[in-house]
């Protein structure tokens, strides 16, 4: 023991770094912020070290260019030993890094720990969480399949939106004039070096920050913030009812960031790695893109968005989103801490939540996106063709041939683009199916120059028949009155 | 301050200062060539060429047909990407149009459906009719068109640039809606 104490010593004298660390580790933080609820930044940041170790051990395999990046994936994924796993691990990690980072930042904003003197802690913050979303994006081009080549696309056409700089913005992220073997290798050094450079930057300071200024004390109701008196009060708190970090409150971080990790390795095991999808081949176009799982809310908001609407969206949104964000420790930069005293935040944080939650599950099934092999892969239920006539039968195959089912259903299959048909007759006149499908409207194209008279006449004798067996189709009383007079004899209109 | 005196080792401090601005202004012309090289040799559109897509006999009149062909600028990391696929719709005789397989929406790849008609995104649902104007869905004009000519009997556009809604130097603008 006393050689291993030596030479401990002996590294002390040039190191300089016990004295720190027993300071770092024995400051005191005030007893009930030993809590729970404190536990997410410290988990963020142990996935965060998951995230750089599996990182640098993928990259052991993972070749950065265009023409060999998928392969390897798929090396990792079925020859190299484990590579799947480690695959696993990182992919997981990163969903799990993106919550943790959410769920830390919804806890310091209830708690008001962003409130004086930890505005700054929260600025970092904020680009840490840019960081962490710029990780999970670059992070999925490198997985380079389909979904990779398609999402870069996106990301081009979102950037030559912006005005003037939009064309050279749009060849500086690609790294030339398409998406080819150059846009992979800026994403490969925008993943690899510079936003973990950031990142391991932006960490230290904002952990400094968090050990000089002090964990945030509980939020009291009542116990009000104002610059002159909060730092007095916070170490007559500490001094008062204080205990040393390490251990008092550290068990809960280590105990919590073990469970996290345990997690993410069983959602490894059980679920497996992400992808690749296809080859990223430009020439297949039989794709269905969709982004990873905490971009999906922005492909649902792209998808509803009024088209006037989406630039100004896309460019003006995340300024506001962003500026609102870095703004907060200064427009309430002191009050009331508890989350009981501040309805508007919690009401706040609610409406964000239900927002994201719903737009995100809306993207999981994409009602707006047409069923593309709906038309020769679901065919018309039977119920709706037993007893129909000829004509109707051939309507029923104008429907199919034409794509309709591409964007409606009919039984529970098909497209959601469009409303269901199973009931339309009762919602729709004959003479308005006719309009509709002749000159489309609402969201639906015109089909005028695709269908021929005999066509759409077929075509609208089968829709007449959709409706329940006890309800009537819709009918236009003025004109049925009009053929009942007219077949009376009578004059059709009278002053 | 009234009181500053410059000292020999205060004035050499602010030289050296100036000596590394200096030596890292002239270093960062050549960086910001560097990082800006792609978006620099584009200007003037130089990264356009007339691609052949192939004699004109292999477009049927009436019909729309995908076609593909190779990027005019490479590197040697593309792998697969170097291809890019395009619409050619033989309108009559010489006559043709040849569509970007990019929505003009926000850049999925669109399929073409003869039977109705259309094309369809698989993103966002935009749809266009056959002459590549905007029929439903979040695209605000029609689908990009590839500068073309026949020479020789050979069908042949001008590419090299992926086709964005802001940024259509390869493509022409808006087409006039149909319906």
């Amino acid at each position: 023991m006393r050689m291993i104490a030596k030479i401990g010593q002996w590294f002390d004298d040039r190191l300089q770094l016990a004295a720190p660390i027993r300071d770092v580790a024995e400051h005191p933080v005030p007893r009930n912020t030993a809590s729970w609820w404190y536990v997410f930044g410290s988990a963020a940041l142990t996935v965060f070290c998951l995230q750089l170790v599996t990182g640098i051990l993928l990259a052991l395999v993972y070749v950065p260019s265009g023409g060999d990046a998928w392969s390897s994936l798929q090396a990792l994924n079925h020859d190299v030993t484990l590579g799947w796993f480690i695959r696993a691990l990182h992919g997981w990690g990163s969903n799990f890094m993106v919550a943790l980072v959410l769920i830390h930042m919804v806890q310091v904003f209830l708690f008001g720990a962003y409130k004086f003197p930890r505005e700054l802690t929260w600025i970092v913050g904020v680009f840490l969480l840019l960081m962490t979303l710029g990780m999970a994006f670059t992070g999925q081009v490198l997985r380079f399949d389909q979904d990779a080549y398609w999402g870069l696309g996106i990301g081009a056409s979102i950037a030559s939106r912006v005005p003037v700089i939009g064309g050279p913005a749009v060849k500086l992220m690609l790294g030339g004039p398409i998406i080819a073997g150059a846009t992979l290798s800026r994403f490969f050094a925008l993943h690899v070096f510079v936003i973990p450079g950031l990142l391991i930057g932006f960490v230290a300071l904002h952990v400094l920050m968090v050990v000089k200024l002090g964990i945030n004390d509980w939020p009291m109701p009542g116990r009000v913030v104002r610059r002159a008196t909060y730092l007095s009060e916070y170490h007559a708190l500490t001094r008062k009812d204080g205990a040393p970090f390490v251990p008092y409150a550290v068990w809960k971080d280590l105990f919590f960031a073990a469970c996290v990790l345990l997690t993410v390795a069983a959602c490894a095991i059980y679920f497996g790695p992400f992808g690749p999808t296809g080859r990223p081949d430009p020439t297949i176009i039989q794709t269905v893109p969709k982004p990873d799982y905490f971009f999906l809310w922005l492909y649902a908001l792209l998808s509803l968005l009024p088209p006037s609407l989406e630039t100004p969206v896309l460019l003006i949104g995340p300024v506001i989103a962003i500026s609102a964000l870095l703004l907060l420790p200064f427009l309430s930069g002191e009050g009331e801490k508890s989350w009981r005293r501040r309805p508007i935040a919690v009401l706040t944080v609610l409406l964000l939540a239900v927002t994201f939650g719903t737009f995100t599950r809306l993207a999981e099934f994409a009602p707006w996106s047409p069923h593309m092999n709906a038309w020769s892969s679901e065919p018309v239920p039977e119920r709706f063709l037993q007893k129909a006539s000829a004509l109707e039968r051939q309507g029923a195959l104008v429907f199919q041939a034409k794509q309709c089912r591409n964007c409606h259903s009919l039984g529970e299959a098909g497209g959601q683009r469009g409303p269901a048909l199973d009931n339309v007759a009762v919602r729709q006149t004959p003479d308005q199916l006719i309009r509709q499908v002749i000159q489309g409207g609402g969201n639906m194209p015109a089909y005028g120059k695709n269908l021929s008279p005999a066509e759409t006449t077929a075509l609208v004798a089968f829709l007449v028949t959709l409706h329940p067996p006890g309800q009537a189709p819709a009918r236009d009383a003025s004109r049925d009155a009009v053929l009942a007079e007219s077949r009376e004899g009578r004059p059709a209109a009278q002053p | 301050m009234p009181n500053e005196t410059i000292t020999r080792r205060g004035m050499l401090m602010k030289l050296g200062i100036l000596f590394n601005g200096l030596v890292g202004a002239a270093l960062a012309v050549p960086i910001t060539r560097f990082l800006l090289s792609s978006v620099t040799r584009g200007r003037a559109s130089a990264y356009l060429s007339w691609v052949p897509l192939g004699p004109i006999s292999q477009f049927p009149e009436g019909e729309t047909r995908l076609v593909t062909f190779r990027n005019p600028f490479v590197t040697p990391t593309d792998g697969q990407t170097d291809g890019t696929a395009s619409w050619v719709r033989r309108i009559a005789g010489d006559q043709f149009q040849v569509f970007a397989v990019n929505c003009a929406h926000l850049g999925c790849p669109v399929r073409w459906f003869p039977q109705s008609g259309l094309f369809m995104c698989p993103c966002h649902g935009g749809a266009y009719y056959r002459d590549g104007s905007r029929a439903s869905g979040p695209p605000e004009r029609g689908l990009f068109e590839y500068p073309y000519k026949v020479e020789n009997g050979v069908l042949t556009i001008q590419a090299g640039e992926l086709p964005t809604p802001g940024a259509t130097a390869a493509v022409r603008g808006p087409r006039p809606p149909c319906a």
